[in-house]
């Protein structure tokens, strides 16, 4: 497990550029993810990797292509200080993990890290964190296995109408 | 419950009294999907077990940001979404009508007071009569065009109040940009922001646009004005319906209150590479510049053309760069060109192209080299945005992009005309 730690305000058109938008297969955009300003991670990136961030991650554009595309690199998990709102709820309905620490910003690329979501904490060598809990609706559709599968096995819907 | 506009939205929507942070599944008043976003919306709807579209009528479909398709792969999903549109019975405009976010608003497809989704950041821009808008990835709108609905957690108001008249040579753009650089890019993150004020009470539909579209550049959720007489004038010839009564309640709950004055606004500039890099247009005047874009959601409507051609005032653009014109919709280009305003950018060495995105999102055409310079409209400066990583964006409004085209470099408008 490889630990990529980004900086502040990571935008998605950093995370995978317009000029791929054409692409939908994940290990294809996962080929041109971060070009340009961090050309190892395409190369290098393996499954169960794990990219750390500060804030605002995801900031700018809707484009799902960006989760896809570091899913299709490997990671199922981006922790952050915090995220950009599109980009949060875009991985939660494609399948990446994202998670809110605060103190992400202390997480090195040295030390292995262990998440223990329903605890509230994560550790990262020696060092112990505070995680945001995910609101429960969220969780529902993480448990479900992402948004797809959550809608296939809706039998009514539930409106605020009701 | 003393209320937002947002929380009016959502309690009249519900049938009952919403305040923010409630989470619910919300009935959606309309869903805009294009060419990039939507094919994979397309799939997502399919993948699960989608057969009809909640309402073919409420979904908004457009092809604009690789228009006409510049590649085979963007041919095909083109194509893919028309065999789809024709499917399910929806309107398609197809590459007809230009950007996405101006469309939907002119051709009255969205309503004051509206819930809307739309596959796109910039979906926001409808706040500008009075909906509630905001963009989703495309797995949400193929839940969304399936059932018709979607979580929503209705979200905490920031209220911006601005006040006074703008100077000569100043307007939205500035207001929007300098509002940005106070709140930062996150500074609105997860939250709605109404535009307020005297000035916003005087401002055109499209100034109201240009400042909502800009609502995500610091996070927001959505950017909203209350529906009001200039509302009322400019949906009376687009739709017959809709919620004007919106106006906040005086004493309703802000996560934070700003007040701005148009009047000390000079015109402003973000820098690369975030939209929050902003200073007056005087900390880099003489900037030599190798590109200018004046188009976009955000500034490619005929008021915005104007002020340009204003600004130029008969003179031609600098020899040695190149200035890309391109008018946000079908309508706005023919106001422009009926004005004489494409004779002019022509005249003057301009390129227009037909209504779409343009160089905004570095895809289709117009896009940089290692080491040069755009001054554009449109409201990303993010790094590689617009073709190169090693490439400079650098926003500003109309009169200071057409300004930085007669000279060369950019330059104060008020210092041109």
């Amino acid at each position: 497990m490889r630990i990529w730690k980004f900086g502040n305000d990571i935008d998605t058109d950093a995370i995978i550029p317009g000029r791929y938008l054409t692409l939908y297969d994940p290990k294809e955009l996962a080929r041109h993810a971060f070009e340009g300003t961090r050309n190892a991670f395409s190369r290098e990136a393996a499954e169960g990797d794990i990219i750390v961030a500060g804030r605002n991650f995801g900031c700018g554009s809707s484009r799902e292509h960006a989760p896809i595309a570091i899913r299709g690199a490997g990671v199922q998990m981006v922790i952050a200080v915090s995220f950009a709102r599109i980009f949060y709820r875009n991985c939660i309905a494609t399948g990446v993990l994202p998670v809110i620490c605060p103190e992400a910003d202390s997480i090195t690329e040295d030390e292995p890290v262990t998440l223990h979501l329903s605890e509230g904490y994560l550790t990262a060598g020696e060092i112990r964190l505070t995680v945001e809990p995910v609101p429960a609706f969220m969780r529902k559709i993480i448990d479900a296995g992402g948004l797809v599968e959550y809608a296939k096995n809706i039998t009514e819907l539930e409106l605020c109408t009701k | 419950m003393a209320a937002t506009i947002s929380e009016k939205i959502f309690s009249r929507r519900c049938g009952k009294e919403i305040s923010a942070g409630d989470v619910m599944m919300t009935p959606i008043d309309a869903a805009m999907i294009h060419d990039i976003t939507g094919p994979l919306a397309i799939n997502k709807f399919r993948e699960m077990d989608g057969r009809a579209v909640f309402d073919p009528a409420k979904i908004i479909m457009l092809f604009d940001h690789q228009v006409p398709a510049d590649s085979i792969p963007a041919a095909e999903n083109q194509k893919f979404m028309r065999d789809f549109a024709a499917e399910q019975d929806i309107l398609n405009y197809d590459v007809h009508e230009g950007v996405c976010h101006q469309v939907a608003v002119e051709k009255g497809r969205v309503r004051p007071g509206d819930i809307v989704v739309g596959c796109d950041s910039h979906t926001c821009t409808y706040g500008a009569i009075g909906a509630f808008a905001t963009g989703i990835g495309s797995t949400d709108m193929g839940f969304a065009m399936k059932y018709g609905a979607l979580h929503f957690r209705v979200p905490e108001s920031l209220l911006l109040t601005t006040d006074g008249t703008f100077q000569h040579r100043v307007g939205a753009k500035d207001l929007i940009l300098s509002m940005i650089g106070d709140l930062t890019v996150d500074g609105a993150t997860y939250r709605a922001v109404e535009f307020t004020g005297d000035t916003i009470s005087t401002m055109s539909v499209a100034g109201r646009m240009t400042c909502c579209n800009m609502a995500i550049e610091m996070g927001g959720k959505a950017g909203i004005v209350a529906p009001d007489e200039v509302t009322r004038a400019y949906c009376a010839d687009r739709t017959d319906s809709g919620w004007f009564d919106l106006a906040p309640d005086e004493d309703a709950s802000y996560v934070l209150e700003r007040e701005y004055d148009a009047g000390d606004l000079v015109p402003q500039i973000a820098a690369p590479h975030n939209v929050d890099n902003v200073a007056d247009v005087t900390k880099y005047e003489g900037t030599p510049v190798n590109q200018v874009f004046i188009g976009s959601c955000t500034n490619g409507r005929y008021e915005d053309l104007l002020e340009a051609a204003d600004v130029m005032d008969g003179r031609k653009f600098a020899p040695d760069i190149r200035v890309i014109i391109v008018p946000a919709s079908r309508t706005e280009y023919l106001k422009a060109l009926r004005a004489g305003l494409i004779e002019t950018f022509v005249e003057a060495g301009g390129i227009v192209e037909a209504p779409c995105c343009g160089p905004c999102m570095g895809g289709a055409f117009g896009l940089l080299a290692p080491g040069e310079v755009s001054l554009s409209t449109s409201n990303r400066n993010f790094r590689g945005r617009q073709g190169s990583t090693e490439a400079e964006v650098y926003l500003c409004s109309p009169a200071t992009a057409a300004a930085s085209a007669v000279t060369g470099s950019i330059t104060d408008p008020r210092e041109v005309a």
